[in-house]
């Protein structure tokens, strides 16, 4: 099997009933600029990854344990995983 | 003499603090560990210093909590007493040693000032010191001291007595839940906490409510009431 090499991205987002004092922060920004109607901001992260592997699926097992080990905190945050 | 290993990290700045009151107070110079080495020397007591390791890139500590140094560090934790301050305490928590995570100060500020602390278990050997429910004098340095821990694992910590260290009297400087400024493993061997006890231990830091922290993990409470 050749290897193809594929690009991912990685979100990293605070699990739900984590309080998130940035997001707090930038909604509060928002609404001094006059932005009205935005109810909520969440802050998250995301890595934009090439990484070689011999199919779609390699790359997504791979992906997901890149985020177990290090990109994401489980105890505060979740992730998703999405390759083209 | 007990023997004391302190583990510097790219970044790490408190680690000279910590040196000088290990020295001051156990009358031996600690042995110093790099980030890179994958065994330690004997040592009844380790300690990751504060600072920002690695430059805090992607989480506080969560770059450093991957260093080859955290694999002895981890086995060691079986026995040895393990004291993470700071940025140690955030390491500790990114290398699952600690249960929760430290988050960005609730109020997104930087803190450097005093705080209370108030000894939530005087039974440990950090502690021992001190008497439960003694309020003492502590500087605290951080951006990320937030503690967080989830409902269920925040019960177990709580349950099984392994709050170290609570803010006291309104103190609270960054939004941490219980009001948690330092908490024990399940074994009861190691210790992460965010305010600094290594600045407050001999009379020119103003105060010395820190230097019992180090006398209980060293085993030298006796020697000093004696």
């Amino acid at each position: 099997m050749s290897m193809n090499t594929y690009s991912a991205q990685v979100r990293v987002t605070l699990k739900r009933g984590v309080l998130d004092p940035q997001g707090k922060a930038i909604e509060g920004a928002l609404d001094s600029l006059g932005f009205e109607g935005v109810n909520q901001v969440r802050q998250g992260k995301t890595f934009d990854i090439k990484l070689d592997a011999n199919s779609k699926k390699e790359a997504e097992v791979s992906l997901t344990a890149m985020c177990e080990k290090l990109l994401a905190n489980t105890v505060i945050e979740d992730y998703a995983v999405f390759v083209e | 003499m007990p023997r004391t290993t302190i583990v510097q990290f790219p970044g790490s700045n408190r680690d000279r603090d910590m040196i000088a009151a290990i020295a001051k107070i156990s009358g031996i110079s600690p042995t110093l560990a790099w980030h890179t080495d994958t065994s330690l020397p004997d040592s009844d007591l380790i300690i990751i210093p504060g600072g920002f390791s690695h430059g805090d890139y992607l989480r506080s500590g969560a770059i450093a909590a991957r260093a080859p140094v955290m694999k002895a560090i981890a086995a060691a934790a079986g026995g040895v007493r393990i004291l993470g301050v700071c940025n140690g305490f955030q390491t500790l928590t990114e290398a699952g040693l600690l249960p929760g995570a430290l988050m960005r100060n609730a109020r997104l500020t930087f803190v450097c000032k005093e705080v209370k602390l108030q000894v939530a278990n005087a039974t440990n050997a950090f502690t021992a010191g001190y008497r439960d429910g003694e309020v003492i004098r502590c500087p605290v340095a951080h951006h990320d001291g937030n503690y967080f821990a989830d409902q269920k694992t925040l019960k177990s910590i709580e349950d099984n007595n392994q709050v170290a260290f609570r803010y006291a009297e309104g103190t609270n400087p960054n939004g941490s839940i219980n009001d948690i400024a330092g908490i024990f493993n399940e074994q009861g061997n190691v210790l992460g906490m965010m305010p600094h006890p290594e600045n407050l231990i001999e009379p020119a830091h103003g105060g010395q409510d820190g230097r019992r922290l180090f006398e209980g993990a060293l085993n030298m409470l006796e020697t000093e009431s004696a």
